[in-house]
């Protein structure tokens, strides 16, 4: 798949910062629309040949995700604390991004998402907002999303989504043991449970293979490429292009400016180490929720001292986490969860807020069984049983075929203090400040994750479960977050967000940040279809801007 | 959302290279003739650190922590990707040969106690960090890829039912099939 290299000499169209879920839809659209484009991944580039079913390599050691051996992470709870180091935080580290080894849940945001401040009222201490864009906006480019990239699933069958211009491509995956119990169960209990749309592929979809149900989906890369990750859907199509170079190995370090306040390139390190400075017209900054505002303030310079595109003083605030509580049952059969994709059927009947609650939050309640076979032996198990012995032992046997979990995805407010910033001390294996995370989760978040575990409990009891016992769920239960959001909100005010309703940021017009730094508010977690939408509505921007020649 | 994994991750965190050098010694080990060998464990140490193994994962009712070869595994991960946790293992084991004194005064070593006075030996032991990260390692080597050296052919999966295929059909388990026979 080698085809065109650019010199760093070359002030290409764009340059990609980031080739994972927004980069990856960035580099396809801007390519085939005629831009010439590098895209910097800092990972490496892997195929379908080199992933396998290894869970020590996948789960036990940092096989698709960011190393902190390499790239260390430290958190606190508040500024007063000092900062440990600590996986708090995680996230896809290849070309293909996080796409590559997601579970792969791929829901729209509701309408109502978009404007929950006008449907709730402000709260307190927390930068709760409406988006400046509406689900009317965003639906054309989800749409295109599902389309280009192959997402499973049955238009309609969710009564609380909004409109929607085009069904799915593929049908729904074919249900689970988990699906048939959780349906029933939530219909007993007058409930709207839905197959779960999916970026697996159901069928063969635009010369990729369908689902062969081998299990390995979450935290593994597909081997045979059904998986409908950026790697194998639209990257290709990039590069085939003759236009797109994607190059791995590229950790960047600094967005450059020239004197008229313009990005001009990035400055990386390859993977010897050795220092390069790719030119560029425009900048797509789509490096995640978390590196992203990272690196706008490692860019940090005489002319922008708070970082690039932060005369607001609001990058790397507002992080949002990856908020949900987990309940397991045990039933009388087995249901052999181990085999095909994660999750087959969810209900959004909790998803809205509601002020009767007396707390901001609500949440989806999905249907899944993610656990392989060390891990589901050491954590999975309830913690009421023998954790050894001729029991644990034959409990095992019992517990590993017979259990379902029940995965909620739940609030989390923006909150001023919840922040990315640099680690005044602790470094990564290049010599660059690591991420500090500030992070303690608002009482509310904490008030629905409460409220949705008898929710839970009460589904898992009508599914007719032998036995149900909850994991724990506070902050660092819930650590490393996965769902990276919040730290370059978007707005209309360039005085309170980083990026306009187009992902371009106020300061700086040939500069544009799309990934889930974006969100202004985390709806309900799962938030990958909803980049992407914003990735394809914002190339479609960038690619117009370009064309009238607003961008050097 | 596995961030549970995230416990286990804590144990280790070996970068590429040393899981690379871990396969490969482990595909060598399998692929030799002549039986394996341990490269960190002297095998007196190997010996009593099996015998808690065993307990851990008996050989009760099916092969166990040592029919699946769980000790090469733990070789394997203390010569590869837990290189750092030797210490842990020198220290938590000697911890417990003292508690095998004050428990068992007259015995030798943990391997020779009798199957009773090893459970009681491993319940007074079974709160400390040490006897975590061991519990981890037997349970990562009964379960865990047979290319680190345990789960021999595959016999933790068979005791727990998973199947390693690359490839199923549906329907998956009792519910799907009987909502399938259902529909019929």
């Amino acid at each position: 798949m080698s085809g065109v290299k650019f010199l760093n000499s070359e002030s290409v169209d764009f340059l990609v910062i980031g080739a994972g879920a927004a980069g990856g839809v960035l580099a396809k659209e801007l390519s085939v629309a005629g831009f010439s484009v590098v895209v910097l991944e800092q990972g490496p580039y892997h195929r379908e040949h080199d992933f396998t079913h290894d869970e020590i390599r996948y789960t036990f050691q940092p096989g698709l995700t960011n190393n902190p051996g390499l790239q260390p992470i430290t958190y606190r709870k508040s500024e007063t604390e000092r900062a440990r180091t600590i996986k708090a935080i995680e996230y896809g580290r290849q070309v293909g991004g996080g796409t590559v080894h997601f579970t792969a849940n791929y829901w729209r945001f509701h309408e109502s998402d978009f404007q929950e401040r006008s449907l709730y009222g402000a709260i307190p201490a927390t930068g709760f907002d409406d988006w400046p864009i509406s689900y009317a906006d965003l639906e054309p480019y989800y749409t295109k999303a599902e389309y280009d990239l192959g997402i499973s699933g049955l238009a309609g069958a969710n009564p609380f989504e909004g409109p929607r211009s085009k069904p799915y491509p593929l049908p729904p995956m074919p249900v689970k043991s988990s699906g048939v119990l959780f349906e029933r169960a939530t219909k007993k209990l007058g409930l709207h449970p839905f197959p779960a749309p999916v970026a697996i592929l159901s069928r063969p979809y635009r010369g990729r293979a369908g689902c062969v149900h081998c299990g390995f989906c979450e935290s593994f890369g597909c081997e045979i490429g059904a998986k409908s990750s950026t790697l194998v859907s639209v990257i290709p199509i990039a590069e085939k292009t003759g236009r797109c170079e994607i190059r791995p190995n590229s950790y960047v370090r600094k967005i450059e400016t020239d004197q008229r306040g313009l990005v001009s390139g990035a400055v990386y390190f390859d993977g010897a180490r050795r220092e390069n400075f790719q030119r560029a017209k425009a900048v797509m900054l789509c490096a995640n929720g978390v590196e992203s505002a990272r690196l706008l303030l490692l860019s940090a310079s005489n002319r922008f001292p708070l970082g690039l595109a932060n005369s607001s003083g609001v990058v790397g605030k507002y992080l949002m986490w990856d908020s949900g509580s987990e309940v397991s049952g045990v039933f009388e059969h087995p249901l052999n969860e181990y085999k095909s994709i994660q999750v087959t059927r969810l209900i959004h009947d909790y998803y809205r807020s509601d002020p009767k609650r007396g707390f901001y939050g609500g949440g989806a309640i999905d249907a899944r069984f993610d656990y392989y076979p060390a891990g589901f032996a050491l954590h999975g198990m309830p913690k009421d049983l023998p954790k050894w012995g001729s029991e644990y032992k034959a409990a095992l046997k019992t517990y590993y075929t017979r259990t379902m979990v029940l995965l909620s995805h739940t609030t989390s407010l923006p909150v001023e203090r919840n922040t990315i910033t640099l680690d005044p001390e602790v470094k990564d294996a290049w010599g660059l400040p690591a991420v500090r995370v500030t992070f303690d989760p608002h009482p509310d978040d904490t008030a629905t994750l409460r409220w949705m575990v008898p929710k839970q409990v009460e589904i898992l009891q009508a599914a007719g479960a032998k036995k149900v016992w909850v994991q724990p769920f506070d902050v660092p239960d819930l650590m490393p977050s996965r769902h990276l959001m919040g730290t370059c909100r978007m707005g209309n005010d360039p005085k309170s967000s980083v990026v306009n309703r187009h992902s371009r940021t106020h300061d700086i017009p040939n500069l544009f940040i799309v990934d889930g730094s974006n969100f202004v508010t985390s709806a309900r977690q799962q938030p990958t279809a909803t980049i992407q939408a914003l990735a394809y509505r914002a190339a479609d921007y960038a690619g117009r801007a370009a064309k009238r020649g607003e961008l050097s | 959302m596995n961030r549970r994994h995230w416990l286990s991750t804590c144990v280790a965190t070996a970068a590429w290279a040393e899981i690379a050098a871990a396969l490969q010694h482990a595909h060598a080990a399998v692929e030799s003739v002549t039986p394996p060998h341990f490269d960190v464990l002297d095998p007196e140490a190997a010996a009593e650190i099996e015998a808690i193994a065993a307990q851990i994962i008996p050989s009760t009712d099916g092969p166990g922590a040592r029919e699946a070869g769980v000790i090469f595994f733990i070789d394997r991960a203390l010569s590869t990707f837990d290189a750092d946790e030797r210490e842990a293992y020198r220290t938590g084991m000697a911890k417990i040969q003292e508690r095998r004194k004050e428990l068992f005064p007259n015995s030798t070593s943990i391997a020779s106690l009798a199957n009773e006075q090893q459970i009681a030996l491993v319940q007074a032991i079974e709160d400390s960090g040490f006897f975590d990260l061991l519990r981890t390692h037997t349970v990562m080597g009964f379960l865990g890829d047979p290319s680190y050296g345990g789960n021999r052919s595959g016999i933790g999966w068979k005791q727990i039912g998973f199947e390693d295929r690359m490839a199923f059909q549906p329907p998956f388990g009792f519910y799907d099939a009987e909502l399938d026979a259902s529909n019929k």
